[in-house]
Order: structure tokens, then sequence, then C-alpha cells
């Protein structure tokens, strides 16, 4: 059994802690309305910091909150727990997600996030492992967390410990050559602790990414590369959930989750608009926003 | 002439020794194993060994995965690649979190020889001491090699240290300690102190020499860190009247520009620097330092004229 200050939604089955994790009964209403909590706090931070990247961020929530309040074995009181499950951003342009999960679960407190790309704050505009708890490695510059995931994994198998590395990136991010070595060396080394989810949201900063760098056939390129492909609704709990419980069972090999996912996604004039990929809401838009998302 | 041995294989013994005592200790290579002689290491310590194959990006965002799961990472490959070619890689993964991994660049400077300029590492030195938080050593001889290895390993942080390919003359004896930070005193003088870092400090010891025999006395100083440099030993050998700086590395950003700020700022004194102005091209070792004005002459007309600009 888990210890009480592990972060999990409370469940009605405690069987095993192997239910607890993956129950897909009662708490995804809760985990609906944590997604919720997460949004309205993404677009009101930046909102307040008049800058950041809000687009990216929202698509990535339900990823995020899934593994925070689903899979991950975490303790938000002891970012440094040896044993937690490890989660790197490698699109460390969501920090404002990232932060805004990290305050849900408990990391900080969630008035902190206003503090978000202030000077003295310790939420700095992209990650920042050095000031901020439960942020495991500083991004920003992309391509490199696939690399650094691979990295965590390997020091988790050479110290025989269970945790497994899950590395967000972004589908734009991947036109970065470096995920693509670390996708070889990921297989190469049979890293099977280590899960990367792309948030395929299919936008870049210059538009489409068919139109500024085709990725496709994008599945295809992880299999090629040696990875088991896992595709779902990157908006769907019960999709995703499952995606990580079938990953756990995956030997030999590494996981991609190709999560399918709209930029912007529960702001209607921000879904799909590449104008907030790095454009915060000003303060009409952020009052629009909030009331989409009450 | 003194014995002649290899400072990279002083490195891969070094690291084979300490893997061997501690299990922390995880060694990364890009395809070159057998030239920057970590092969020693994977050959006994497989598990711990990680060949990234022709992927340097990848290789150093791994070994700061590695670190910061606590784990000692030593990353190899050649001098022109880390940092050149993973310059921002460093910076993120390395410098920013002050991550403790070590970056062991081997065939460092022009005498890499007859693969020519694409594989010439001359400016490395001014890459790596640009990042906040890098202790940056450049080794003399096999012995000091040892012994910087040795202190990397077992001091918390970012490490970049540089070695030659070629096989150089000892410096020094077994009985020598090598301290982080120190300059080390290879002769006293008072009229010029000449400061060098790798191959360059046994043509300092042979210009200092040289110069003895026209009446001037050189004092030779071996800065074996780069950075944090030895401050209070460029401010007494500025005492002299005048410095004369010899590496390995382009005039700018390296060992010359570092011991330059130091003296502007405590003590100005005439300075020259023997360096390179360029890139230089295929040719043996002794060839190119001839031709691109690395050598005890070189450094014996640059002591002449700071001294007569006193």
């Amino acid at each position: 059994m888990s210890s009480p200050e592990e972060c999990r939604l409370p469940s009605t089955s405690a069987d095993s802690a192997e239910a607890e994790v993956f129950s897909l009964s009662a708490p995804a209403a809760e985990l609906k309305n944590t997604a919720k909590k997460i949004r309205r706090n993404i677009v009101t931070m930046t909102n307040r910091a008049g800058s950041g990247h809000p687009g990216g961020s929202l698509s990535a929530v339900e990823i995020l909150t899934t593994l925070y309040f689903r899979v991950m074995h975490h303790k938000p009181l002891d970012p440094h727990w040896p044993e937690r499950d490890r989660f790197i951003l490698s699109k460390g342009h969501a920090a404002p997600a990232l932060y805004a999960t990290l305050a849900e679960c408990g990391y900080l407190p969630v008035a902190e996030l206003l503090t978000l790309r202030q000077m003295d704050s310790y939420l700095q505009g992209h990650t920042d492992c050095t000031t901020t708890p439960g942020v495991e490695m500083s991004a920003g510059a992309l391509g490199q967390g696939l690399s650094f995931a691979l990295g965590v994994a390997l020091a988790g198998r050479l110290d025989r410990q269970d945790y497994r590395v899950y590395a967000l990136l972004g589908d734009g991010e991947c036109d970065e050559g470096q995920v693509w070595e670390a996708a070889m060396a990921s297989a190469h080394f049979k890293a099977d602790n280590l899960v990367a989810i792309v948030d395929n949201n299919g936008q870049q900063i210059d538009g489409w990414n068919r139109d500024v760098m085709n990725l496709e056939p994008f599945p295809a390129k992880w299999q090629a590369f040696g990875w088991r492909v896992i595709e779902v609704d990157g908006h769907s709990f019960p999709q995703l959930t499952q995606a990580f419980k079938q990953a756990r069972g995956v030997k030999g090999q590494p996981t991609v989750i190709i999560a399918h996912t709209v930029k912007g996604k529960g702001v209607s004039f921000m879904e799909n608009n590449p104008d907030f990929h790095g454009a915060a809401p000003n303060d009409i838009e952020v009052k629009l926003a909030l009331k989409e998302l009450e | 002439m003194a014995q002649e041995v290899s400072l990279r294989e002083a490195y891969g013994q070094t690291l084979l020794e300490l893997g061997l005592e501690n299990p922390d200790i995880v060694v990364l290579d890009a395809d070159l194993s057998r030239s920057t002689m970590t092969h020693f290491f994977a050959q006994k310590l497989p598990e711990r060994f990680f060949d990234c194959g022709v992927a340097e990006q990848n290789m150093i965002s791994i070994a700061a995965g590695l670190a910061a799961s606590g784990k000692i990472a030593f990353a190899s490959t050649f001098a022109v690649f880390a940092p050149g070619r993973c310059f921002d890689q460093i910076r993120m993964s390395i410098a920013q979190p002050q991550s403790n991994v070590k970056i062991v660049a081997t065939h460092g400077g022009i005498t890499v020889g007859e693969d020519g300029s694409s594989h010439q590492s001359v400016e490395d030195l001014a890459l790596i001491c640009s990042l906040p938080g890098f202790t940056v050593i450049v080794p003399a001889d096999a012995i000091e090699t040892a012994q910087a290895v040795e202190a990397a390993a077992a001091s918390y942080g970012p490490f970049y240290i540089r070695l030659c390919r070629p096989k150089s003359r000892l410096i020094y004896d077994q009985d020598y300690r090598f301290r982080l930070g120190r300059a080390v005193t290879l002769r006293q003088g008072k009229d010029a102190a000449i400061i060098a870092i790798g191959l360059m400090v046994k043509e300092a010891l042979e210009a200092a020499q040289n110069l003895k025999q026209e009446g001037i006395d050189c004092r030779v100083l071996n800065m074996p860190t780069l950075k944090p440099i030895d401050e209070a030993a460029i401010i007494d050998a500025a005492e002299t009247g005048a410095i004369v700086t010899a590496e390995e590395h382009l005039e700018h950003g390296g060992l010359g520009s570092l011991v330059a700020q130091v003296a502007a700022r405590h003590r100005p004194v005439p300075m020259e620097m023997v360096a390179l102005h360029g890139y230089a091209k295929s040719g043996k070792p002794d060839e190119l330092l001839v031709r691109y004005g690395l050598t005890a002459g070189d450094i014996e007309k640059a002591v002449k004229s700071a001294i007569k600009r006193k």
C-alpha cells in the first residue's frame, strides 16, 4: 500500500496499489474538475504575467492531470523522494501547465502561480529545476528532454529502482534532430521504464506543422526507431489512463504515447489559434476565457 | 630526453581505477572510446558504460540525466565536439543546474595534426570558460592528468578537462600534488613571468632555459586550472613587470584573455600572448607548432617584446 502523503485521488477501491492507480471509476469526475482548475490557473497566470505560452499549456492539461493524479507515484511534500516516478517536461514553454499542476498537487501554494515570470519569482518563464520544487530539469531549449529522461531511466535501471520516467515533448519540438538521437538510443538501450508523450497539437509558432515542417508519417517514424507506439485522444482521461497502463506492460522497448490534442484546448477563441502560442490573453480575453471554464 | 607518456592513457586508466572504487561513476562516449581511452572502463565495467554512437548532443543530455539521478557522469569525445557541437546542451543541462557532469575532451588544440582544422579544437576553452560554474583544467602531462581526473571525481559540479592527442614529456614526478585552482611555479625568475598550459608548459620551460643564457631571468608558471583561475599567482607574476602567456588555443577567450583580465584589474603590466590567430591546416604536430608560432622560440621573442615595453 502506498503511504498517505503520496499524491493520488481518493479512490473507492483500495484493494491494491495497482487498482488505486488505474481505477477508472469515481475519480474521473474529479480529474475533470482538476483539469478545469489547472486551465483557469493557466489563463489567469499568463494574463497576470503579460506573456507566456498558453496554447501549448492548455493542450497538455489532461496529459499532466492523468500523470500526476492517476499514474505517477510521487510525494508533493518530498519532491526528491528517491523512489518517485519522474516527469520531465521537455517542452519547457508549457511551464504554466506544469506549475499549475504542481500547485494542485501541493508542491507549491496556488497563490504563488500569480508570480509567474516576475522578478524574484521561483516560477521562471521556462522551467528551472534550481528554483521550483518538483521540476526535474531546466528546459526551454527544445529537443533535450528525451535524452535527459533516458539518462534518468538508465540510472534507475543501474540502481535497481522501479521508478518510471515520463517525458512530455511537443510535436513541433520533434523537428529537433536530438529528439531522434534520443529515440534511437532509448530503443538501443531497451529503456522500457521510459515513456515519451507527444503533445500532438499540430501547430508550431509559424503555423501548422504540416506547412512549417511536416512530421508525417509520425507514428511510423517512432515505430521505425524501435518504439511501441500508442495513439490516443490527448483530452480523454480513459484513453490516456489506458495508454499509460498499457505502456507499463511493454518490455524491452520504450513506449511513445502520441496524444492528439488541440492547441489552446478549453477556450474557444484560443483553440487552434497560433496567436496564442507565445502570447498571453489580455484582460478582456481572460474574462471570456474564465467564463468558458466555469 | 625525459619519458613521453600519453595523457589520454593516464585518463583512461585513472577512470577505470576510480570506477572500480566508486559504483556511482558512469562513463559515456560517442563512438570514440578507443581514442579517448574510455575503453579501459568499458571493458571492465560495461554495465556502467554507455556508448551513445555518433551523437554528442544526446550524450551530453543523457549524462545530465544520469547526474541528476546521483551518478558522477564522465562524458568523453574530442574537444572540437564538446563543447563545440553541444554548447546548448552543456549550457542548459550542465551549467545552468550545476550538474555533476565531467566532460573530458581529448584531441584539444592543433596537435591533433593530420586530421586538419575540422578536428583541431582551437575555441573550446573560450566556449567552456564562458559558462558560469564550470571548473576548467588543462593538464600539462600524464601525472597531472591522473590527478586532475581524481579531483574532478571528488568534487561536485561541472568540470571540463582538456587533453592533447600526442604523448608528452613528463613535467612532474610522482611526488607532484595537483591542487585545484592553484598555479604551479616551475621556475623562479625576476625579469618576466611566462604562464603556460598544456603542451606549452614544456616549451615555456625550454624558453626560460634559453633566455637565461642571454641573461633574462624568467619565472615559469603552469596554470592547470584555467577556471577558477589563480588570481594571486597572476598578481604575484605581475611583480616581475611583464607577463607572457602560452597556449594551444585562439588568442581570444583562452588563457591569455583570462590572465589579462586579472592583471588589468589588479596590476596592469605589459603582456604578450603566444596563441593561435586562426585555423590551422593538416600536418605533423611538431610542424604545425612551428608554422603557427607555438614554440619555445616564439615564447622567447614574446618575452623580449614584453620586457622592452616595461
